[in-house]
């Protein structure tokens, strides 16, 4: 046998070898062709296919209150967006499309004709999910449904002004909403995703952009405190025809608000009624003279300079007393009267009097200390800092006026929180918005024993002799001043408009709350803030101490309970039967 | 002889390897395609949630409890000698 190689022609093998070769040659060239020369446009077309960029979406943080309670949620809804070029083509389609949408079908061809060689082209916004399911079932080509937010305030009206609102497109346009839109809002962020032929997404590539939810925000409103102060301001607006009216809470400890209301109102779930002028948030943003209800400043004043005692008699006779070419007057002639007496009777004579008896310097500076003439530090949208001009402008009538209240301008906030000066042993910190514990920046004013001393007087305004006996509150003590000022027109002081006003804190024993009530041109038989602003102050105050638990220093009389009770207006309940649920805590 | 069994070695890792990487990588597709679908469970949820706390606060208004208490459960506030304060 012959060995088999010898068989083989040599020509075979090397044409066999030949063939492989070439056939290797072509692949390798082949693939460097590929893999070389036209990458980047093979590998962009594999990404056309294969990538896509994903949207994350954010949606804007949840508003509570100080326990958690919502105060505005966003949730998803729908709008239908079009393609009017595209829609062009389906014309015989657009009755059904505006008939689904509830829209005129006149109206609509008008719209698509105008904007016919458009790409985009909202037809109706945030529309409920029932709804953008039937339009999508129409399947007409060039309609589109857009996943937006639509912000949702479960409170209504009951705290609107704090909260404020969003616009359409869900960015904050009032209150705390813009104050703190940078936090709230979240900021939607997008990615390059890779896709199976499927649609599933399999692989995160790479983030364009990060995105984060809105982080949620925690008022320091407590929804019950502000129910209640919404329910009987709106009771004595109605029962007094006021023009308008505030009235503001403040735990004395913190300086939380706890509670802030204002009339009128607006609904923020349904934009499209907003009237101008109801969105302001009044008790920040608007000033008023506090009359009578800065008195106590007055005094306190005094008693810092050293000139008076809390028994130091002033003679207030005859009930006028003339100052440079105007004339300061009581509501009657109250004769010799203590300090004490002066706050209880609400004696203009006798205020002007101990004023005119310290330097201007003097009572500025107590004015200046409570805050008054400077902003409440809430940075709340629109807060103003009122008005207190320079003592070294102030003739000897302003400073006379001054010291009962006319001639600067406070704002309800700045008010209350003046009163907690005197509630929390003369220190003052400032107003906020969000829970603190601790506030920061607490200065002292005031000596702790001054404002002792005073809150004993304004106690006694509010005992049966005194200015401010409607605001008594069954079981606990309260120290308040009444304020019922005159408001200025072109021609002075005799328009007949009346700003009636209620300052306290209680229980007087310890103080806990510090509430304002201000009544803005009752145009009732009744004017005087004792009548139309200390019983809203009662009703508020008495629920308010309840709910929070705080125990009783002062004695029950069924009495004022009947005194409290509120006239029946339409739509509110009367207070007979202020039900609240209680924390458990102190009373039962 | 010695070098060419550890050839054959190589070559035997060296495609297992390969296939150990085309599955690791199916795995984890799968996956992820599952995180996916979980995430996109979880948006839906935290949707609803926030739905529910809204549908909660809207029943739970203060306006409208204090109505159901006074017209339909006939509660009144204690009177003052009614009240006994426990400290």
């Amino acid at each position: 046998m012959s060995n088999p190689a010898s068989m083989v022609r040599p020509w075979r093998l090397a044409l066999v070898a030949g063939v492989l070769a070439c056939g290797a040659a072509a692949l390798g060239w082949r693939a460097l062709h590929l893999q070389v020369m036209n990458r980047d446009f093979l590998q962009d077309q594999g990404d056309a296919r294969h990538l896509r960029i994903h949207a994350i979406s954010a949606h804007r943080g949840m508003i509570t209150d100080r326990h958690g309670e919502p105060l505005a949620i966003s949730t998803p809804v729908d709008s239908v967006w079009v393609n009017p070029r595209e829609l062009q083509a389906a014309q015989d389609q657009w009755p059904v499309l505006a008939r689904t949408l509830g829209m005129g079908a006149q109206d609509l061809e008008q719209r698509l004709r105008q904007r016919a060689d458009r790409g985009f082209l909202y037809l109706k916004r945030h529309i409920n999910p029932d709804l953008a399911a039937r339009v999508t079932a129409l399947g007409i080509p060039g309609v589109f449904l857009q996943r937006e937010y639509r912000r949702y305030y479960p409170e209504g009206e009951v705290a609107a002004h704090v909260v404020g609102i969003t616009d359409v497109d869900d960015v904050g346009r009032e209150g705390m909403e813009l104050a703190w839109d940078h936090t709230l809002r979240g900021k939607p962020g997008s990615k390059w995703v890779l896709r199976d032929r499927f649609g599933r997404v399999v692989e995160d590539v790479a983030a364009i952009e990060d995105a984060a939810p809105g982080r949620d925000l925690a008022l320091s409103i407590d929804r019950r405190l502000q129910y209640l102060a919404y329910r009987e301001l709106k009771a004595a607006v109605r029962e007094h025809r006021a023009e308008s009216a505030s009235a503001v809470i403040l735990d004395v400890r913190t300086g939380e608000v706890l509670a802030m209301v204002n009339q009128p109102s607006y609904n923020p779930n349904n934009r499209s009624s907003i009237r101008s002028g109801s969105t302001r948030n009044r008790a920040v943003t608007d000033v008023f003279e506090p009359g009578s209800t800065v008195k106590p400043f007055t005094v306190a004043s005094a008693l810092e300079e050293g000139l008076y005692r809390p028994d130091s008699t002033i003679d207030t006779r005859p009930g006028q007393y003339r100052v440079g070419r105007s004339m300061v007057r009581d509501a009657s002639n109250y004769g010799v009267i203590d300090l004490t007496t002066i706050i209880q009777k609400s004696s203009n004579v006798g205020a002007a009097k101990i004023a005119l008896a310290m330097p201007a310097q003097r009572l500025w500076h107590t004015y200046s200390a409570i805050g008054f003439g400077t902003p409440a530090g809430t940075a709340f949208p629109g807060e103003v800092s009122g008005v207190l001009p320079h003592y070294s402008r102030w003739r000897e009538v302003e400073h006379a006026t001054l010291s009962f209240g006319y001639g600067l301008a406070v704002t309800p906030l700045q008010l209350a929180l003046a009163y907690t000066v005197l509630g929390d042993e003369g220190r003052l910190k400032p107003a906020s918005f969000v829970p603190t514990d601790r506030p920061s920046g607490v200065a002292s004013v005031l000596e702790p024993r001054t404002a002792r001393e005073v809150l004993a007087m304004m106690e006694t305004a509010v005992s049966e002799r005194g200015t401010g006996s409607m605001a008594r509150v069954s079981g606990y003590r309260v120290a308040g001043k009444t304020g019922t000022a005159q408001m200025a027109s072109e021609h002075g002081y005799d328009s007949g408009d009346y700003v009636s006003t209620f300052a306290g804190v209680a229980p007087a024993s310890d103080p806990r709350l510090a509430m304002v009530v201000v009544v803005t041109r009752p145009r009732g038989e009744e004017y005087y803030g004792g009548q139309v602003a200390a019983p809203v102050f009662s009703r508020v105050m008495s629920g308010s101490l309840r709910m929070l638990g705080i125990v009783p220093d002062g004695t029950y009389s069924r009495q004022w309970y009947a005194d409290a009770a509120p006239p029946r207006a339409d739509g509110l309940a009367p207070a007979s039967a202020r039900l609240v649920a209680d924390d458990g805590k102190g009373v039962m | 002889m010695k070098a060419q069994r550890i050839f054959g070695l190589l070559a035997a890792a060296v495609m297992l390897s390969a296939l150990a990487v085309v599955y690791t990588k199916h795995h984890s597709r799968q996956l992820f395609i599952e995180f996916e679908a979980l995430k996109a469970q979880r948006d839906g949820m935290d949707i609803e949630w926030n739905r529910l706390l809204l549908e909660q606060a809207t029943w739970a208004t203060p306006t409208r409890v204090e109505m159901i208490a006074r017209d339909r459960l006939q509660m009144t506030l204690p009177a003052p000698e009614q009240i006994v304060i426990v400290d």
